[in-house]
């Protein structure tokens, strides 16, 4: 393509031009926008399931979308639809049910779930020792009436409905998913296998299991009452984080594509890094290399020094653990001026969205960029004398933002940063 | 599309039922030995289980081997020896840059803790209450680690300290001709030098088997070769795990690293599985290659699986393709995310040795041309996932 625009390094500018989220706030992004600049939590007591005997009863659920008995997979799949259809609506791209690019989706570790399981038994009806050979026997039966079981199904199932081109990604980099699907994204536009790509997270496995395996390592406050209270990242009380749901969709594309239909330019994806972590299953390497390696990687492959970036949207998650290692990373990149460089936290207010939370973040650190607006870090009554970063505290602020990281850090070693931009003039 | 550099296959990790390693299983398939399965443990289901693996060989650490369920060890295992293959085994400078593309889907169940709650539940007061209460005194915190899907990639970060990057793609058989084909892409596109792809699937337990008896996929009953298991045929899980160092020559070559193969294509789509769907993208996708296929000394690696109809499809697009044809899954089983990998190894094999196995079915045609120096690997998925690849002799 002559004439075309390039970034520092000679690659295509990979634009976003539609944007759609659901979370617990609410649904669509003047919703969420709103909620998340007004310092509201999305935090509740869990309805959809009994909590007996449960040290966490809490979470950011989706009860706006949420019907009775939905799967995780199904609850799921509506959100990343909901999202997918206002972000396409936005960039007013291709056509209904023909969308010019590929998907690349996070979805969450979908398997079989409880509620299944039982019907199955019941169906069965064994009485003692219902075992999986009593489920094989009435599987095909269960499935005629509820479906079959596929790990891809939602991504299929978006496939199909948005009419993206190819076949579609599902990927999982835990709770660095979403911001490892819009990399893809980026990718896929910068090797101009396409102009346009569209990237979803989307997390909605608030079950019973869900929440007491994140419960058995401890990862989840306990702090139940009240619950808005319970997720306070960078505090000194802060005890872990809370799960929740959502979903985020954002259309990419090719700049030069954009400008030359007309598209109204949200912002600039400018560059990702990502480096893994061989220390441990779970934590942190203690020197939190990785971690700073993975935001310098992002900072080189945008082409920008630590001194253009003017806000960073925290992984924040409110467990004591990651909040100490983030402090730790952005110190080490940003030096001294880190005191000065708001970093502020959206799960203080929509929890944690697991494989959903960096394409969630991503799309509201777009929207400060948009809206020269800083969402707070809610529920900051204890600083923590040990992380004396700017949180932007319990208010929001307005402030210059010309360019902005997001950090995405998940267990398995998973560091994923992006850094944003407004459009270039 | 930015397609400046070639991609290499420096390494090949390869274990299934046929043994330890790609030259274990190239010398079972050469031999035609018969293919080792299961038709008792998992009656009337017939699985391929693991051929015996010492798996201290490559996760030295007992502690690391506790930390993950078979899928995990199997899939590190490979991916050690992939590793080791390359030449990049232990040189912490050529890890640090190593990628990652990990194929899976986890979810590796406590068998014993699930049927006894399922034997409670039902009778309980509050099965509700009952259902948290046992979950959280049943569930082992190690096992939730082993169940998610991107704790494979993150084993192989801490087992063999590959930490360029990582990312772990989901869905069955789509996700394993992806994982390859954006691998591949990155490298020609100059995005990275080195990546590490690949899958694992434990086969021989109930929560796998049950996934997939919902559709009524598996095999039951007696064995027979992929292609020859008629209109009620089914799959035949194989416990594998299967790993390709994939890398621009450029790199290989300065670090005078030996070429398995060069990947000149991966294609990959997907169609709604309407009558003729699968017969329509197969030719498309070999339509796409086909230029640059030297007939003479070309065969097909299948990744057939002997479930209808997407076997008797895939046989109508091959019987016009026309080429001979071998397929694997007869031996190995049917490994979902890791048998388009596993089948690019042994396609790898095929290309060293310069000729195919002995045909063991109606659908494994044709004799192996003298010289054979292409082979094009297919994939017909159980339900989605059509994908084909061309892999060549370097030199």
């Amino acid at each position: 393509m002559a004439g075309a625009t390039r970034d520092k390094l000679g690659r295509p500018i990979v634009a976003v031009t539609g944007i759609g989220v659901v979370t617990s706030l609410g649904v669509g992004k003047s919703d969420n926008w709103a909620k998340l600049t007004g310092g509201v939590s999305g935090i509740r007591c869990i309805s959809r399931f009994p909590t007996d005997g449960l040290k966490t009863t809490i979470a950011g659920a989706v009860d706006e979308v949420y019907r009775d008995a939905m799967s995780p997979a199904e609850l799921s799949e509506r959100i990343a639809l909901i999202a997918g259809e206002e972000a396409i609506a936005e960039a007013g791209i291709g056509a209904k049910g023909r969308f010019p690019g590929p998907l690349f989706l996070a979805p969450p570790p979908l398997e079989i779930e409880w509620a299944d399981r039982i019907r199955m038994a019941e169906m069965a009806a064994a009485n003692a020792g219902t075992g999986y050979p009593e489920l094989m026997r009435v599987a095909r039966e269960f499935a005629a009436i509820h479906g079959t079981f596929k790990f891809g199904i939602v991504g299929e199932h978006l496939a199909e409905h948005f009419g993206t081109e190819g076949s579609p990604i599902s990927l999982n980099t835990a709770c660095a998913s979403g911001a490892s699907a819009i990399q893809l994204g980026i990718e896929a536009i910068r090797r101009g296998d396409c102009e346009a790509a569209l990237a979803i997270g989307a997390d909605a496995s608030l079950t019973p299991e869900s929440l007491v395996r994140f419960s058995l390592l401890s990862a989840l406050s306990t702090q139940n009452d009240p619950p808005e209270r319970a997720s306070k990242p960078f505090s000194k009380n802060r005890d872990g984080f809370v799960l929740a749901e959502g979903a985020a969709a954002l259309v990419l594309e090719n700049l030069d594509h954009a400008r030359a239909r007309g598209a109204h330019v949200l912002g600039i994806l400018e560059g990702y890094g990502e480096k893994s972590d061989s220390f441990h299953r779970t934590r942190s390497s203690p020197d939190g290399k990785p971690i700073i390696a993975s935001m310098r990687n992002a900072l080189a492959d945008a082409g920008v020094a630590p001194e253009d970036v003017d806000y960073i949207n925290a992984h924040g998650t409110s467990t004591p653990e990651n909040d100490k290692m983030e402090h730790l990373g952005v110190s080490a990149v940003f030096g001294e001026r880190i005191r000065g460089i708001p970093i502020s936290s959206n799960k203080s207010m929509i929890g944690h969205t697991l494989t959903a939370a960096g394409a969630v973040e991503a799309a509201f650190t777009l929207l400060t960029l948009q809206h020269q607006r800083i969402p707070p870090t809610i529920n900051h009554a204890v600083p923590d004398p040990a992380i004396p970063l700017d949180v932007v505290p319990n208010v929001a602020r307005d402030a210059t933002v010309r360019r902005a990281m997001s950090n995405s850090f998940g267990f398995g070693g998973q560091n994923v940063c992006l850094v944003m931009a407004r459009e270039p003039t | 599309m930015t397609e400046r550099r070639e991609v290499w296959i420096t390494g090949v990790g390869l274990v299934t039922c046929l043994g330890d390693g790609l030259d274990a299983a190239w010398r079972h398939l050469e031999r035609g030995d018969p293919p080792p399965y299961d038709d008792k443990s998992f009656a009337p289901y017939i699985v391929h289980p693991l051929a015996p693996i010492e798996f201290d060989k490559q996760i030295p650490k007992k502690s690391d081997q506790r930390q993950m369920e078979l899928w995990q060890r199997v899939g590190v295992y490979a991916a050690g020896l992939a590793l080791g293959d390359a030449g990049i085994a232990g040189k912490p400078d050529l890890l640090d840059r190593t990628d990652m593309i990990v194929a899976a889907e986890g979810g590796e169940r406590d068998v014993a803790a699930d049927t006894a709650i399922l034997s409670g539940v039902r009778t309980a007061a509050k099965p509700g209450a009952f259902l948290n209460e046992r979950l959280m005194s049943d569930l082992r915190p190690t096992l939730f680690l082993a169940q998610l899907p991107n704790l494979l990639a993150g084993n192989i970060s801490i087992v063999h300290g590959v930490v360029g990057s990582s990312r772990t793609f989901l869905g069955e058989e789509a996700a394993g001709v992806d994982a390859v084909r954006v691998a591949r892409a990155r490298i020609a596109a100059g995005q990275s030098e080195l990546t590490l792809v690949g899958g694992a699937l434990h086969a021989t337990r109930w929560d796998a088997l049950l996934v997939f008896e919902e559709s009524g996929a598996l095999l039951q009953g007696s064995f027979a070769p992929v292609w020859d298991r008629g209109p009620q045929g089914g799959i035949a899980l194989g416990t594998m795990g299967a790993f390709l160092m994939l890398e621009s020559r450029e790199h290989a070559q300065a670090r005078g690293a030996r070429a398995r193969g060069r990947i000149l294509s991966v294609c990959s789509d997907r169609n709604r599985r309407q009558a003729g769907d699968i017969e329509a993208t197969l030719r498309r996708q070999w339509e796409a290659i086909a230029p640059q296929i030297d007939r003479a000394h070309a065969a097909v690696i299948s990744g057939a699986a002997g479930l209808e109809p997407a076997t008797s499809a895939e046989r109508v697009a091959l019987n016009d393709i026309g080429l001979p044809v071998r397929a694997p899954g007869t031996y190995i089983g049917h490994g979902l995310e890791a048998q388009f990998m596993s089948n690019l190894g042994i396609a790898c094999a095929v290309l060293e040795h310069g000729k195919l196995s002995a045909p063991t079915g109606a659908g494994d045609v044709g004799t192996s041309p003298s010289d054979l120096s292409q082979v094009v690997v297919t994939s017909v998925g159980n339900w989605r996932g059509e994908g084909l690849a061309l892999v060549e002799r370097v030199g």
